[in-house]
């Protein structure tokens, strides 16, 4: 054991930075998150069912007429979308900021925007894309025909990429605060406006069987902007939400 | 030579001046203790000299260069334990130290056991940390902090929840962390047991 022991504490205070040391701190924080959310996956399904009984309400409390049901499909989709993002936040920093391992991100010595980033793809991975997955039974509830779907189904992956990054914004900035809920909604809401009304427009459209590329190529543009710039921001965010 | 220098470090908390005046230097194989009642702002001073604060106003230099200037740089040289331990309670001990070292350079299982025999927790190695009592979760931290080969340590009541076994093994690390030409910043009421020239003390009012 003494040998072994001699080799860990030998090279300390010479060592010097690995170059590849980014990507490593990257794959490893992912795959941490991604073990962490398998190990509490309820937490972690939650804003899933939650996305799927609120959209699934709308056509019990409505009269069951299919074209009453389609005019309303685009908000009931976008708006549930919004709502489940916002519950599914909750889980970006919370804990991470409760037991101290965000202090260590901010602390390892890597650009913590990356890291922020990599931990934002992985929350788009388990709240973002499951909720893509599960839209077609939405979709279908609400009398969406099925030659609709591809088209509803690229806005809502476009669109739950910009949530969750302007939502990471709000989270890093609230993730202290003991009751946070509201404080996140009234903040972020506003901000991921743009992303409910072209993704309803190119939802409505698809239902309507008109050309979605418009609103496609905005959300588009949205997510773009949003993963460039937005890790700053989140990173800034968590350094504040730190203090 | 000095490697740490912090020059009269200042901080408001609200209307209250926590942190007044500090100024303090720190050479190699050397370790500055801080004491002070609480509130005296000994968590304060930590934070803001590992950056998770922002100073209002003072400098502090590592190894010659302002650590506002390259943060970077300067922790991948730090080592910090908070009061919070830095670990997930969903994860095993091993899982934790890997993941935590994964982010400064590449370990191997060999050396996580090892580190982990040496703070006297390997038997839990395998356990989830959220089962371990607080006592083996701040020896678990501690064995982080053996992991990231830092040459500065920022240690917040290191002995927290420990044992008298405990206490006797955070005197033993830092005393051959310090053999090894390291450095480090300890606030604890907890005498270290160091000999006197390499015991920096520093007292908050």
């Amino acid at each position: 054991m003494n040998a072994r022991q001699e080799q860990v504490n030998a090279p300390a205070v010479e060592r010097q930075p690995a170059n590849d040391g980014l990507a490593r701190a990257v794959v490893g924080l992912a795959r941490r998150d991604l073990r962490v959310a398998l190990r509490r996956s309820g937490d972690t399904l939650q804003p899933l069912g939650f996305f799927l009984i609120v959209t699934t309400l709308f056509p019990l409390a409505l009269q069951p007429e299919v074209s009453l049901l389609r005019d309303i499909a685009p908000a009931a989709l976008w708006v549930g979308a919004l709502l489940a993002s916002l519950l599914a936040l909750d889980l970006l920093f919370r804990e991470d900021a409760q037991d101290g391992t965000l202090e260590q991100l901010a602390l390892c010595g890597q650009p913590l925007a990356s890291l922020v980033l990599a931990k934002t793809a992985v929350h788009w991975l388990l709240t973002g894309l499951p909720l893509v997955v599960v839209a077609p039974l939405a979709a279908m509830a609400l009398g969406v025909p099925a030659a609709a779907l591809p088209a509803v189904l690229a806005a809502l992956v476009l669109g739950s990429v910009t949530l969750s990054l302007i939502g990471a914004v709000g989270a890093g900035l609230t993730m202290g605060m003991r009751r946070n809920g509201s404080l996140l909604a009234m903040l972020v809401l506003p901000l991921v406006v743009p992303v409910l009304i072209f993704g309803a427009r190119a939802t409505a459209f698809a239902i309507g069987g008109e050309a979605v590329a418009a609103p496609l190529y905005l959300l588009g543009a949205m997510a773009v902007l949003a993963v460039t710039l937005a890790p700053f921001a989140v990173a800034a965010a968590v350094r504040i939400g730190l203090e | 030579m000095s490697e740490l220098v912090a020059e009269n470090l200042h901080l408001w908390r609200g209307e209250q001046h926590v942190l007044r005046g500090i100024c303090f230097a720190l050479a190699r194989g050397q370790c500055l203790q801080i004491t002070g009642s609480n509130g005296s702002g000994k968590t304060t001073l930590l934070r803001a000299l590992c950056g998770l604060v922002p100073l209002e106003e003072g400098q502090v230099h590592w190894q010659g260069q302002l650590v506002t200037r390259a943060p970077h740089g300067f922790h991948t040289d730090l080592g910090y334990l908070g009061h919070d331990n830095g670990l997930k309670p969903d994860l095993t001990a091993v899982e934790n130290l890997r993941f935590a070292t994964q982010l400064r350079r590449r370990v191997a299982r060999g050396e996580i056991l090892t580190a982990l025999e040496r703070t006297g927790v390997a038997d839990c190695q395998a356990t989830l940390l959220r089962r371990l009592s607080a006592g083996q979760r701040r020896r678990v931290a501690l064995a982080r902090i053996v992991l990231t080969e830092a040459p500065l340590w920022v240690l917040d009541e290191p002995a927290a929840n420990l044992d008298p076994r405990g206490q006797s093994l955070v005197t033993d690390l830092l005393a051959s962390h310090l053999a090894r030409g390291g450095m480090a910043i300890v606030a604890t009421h907890q005498a270290l047991g160091l000999p006197a020239p390499q015991l920096v003390a520093m007292a908050l009012q």
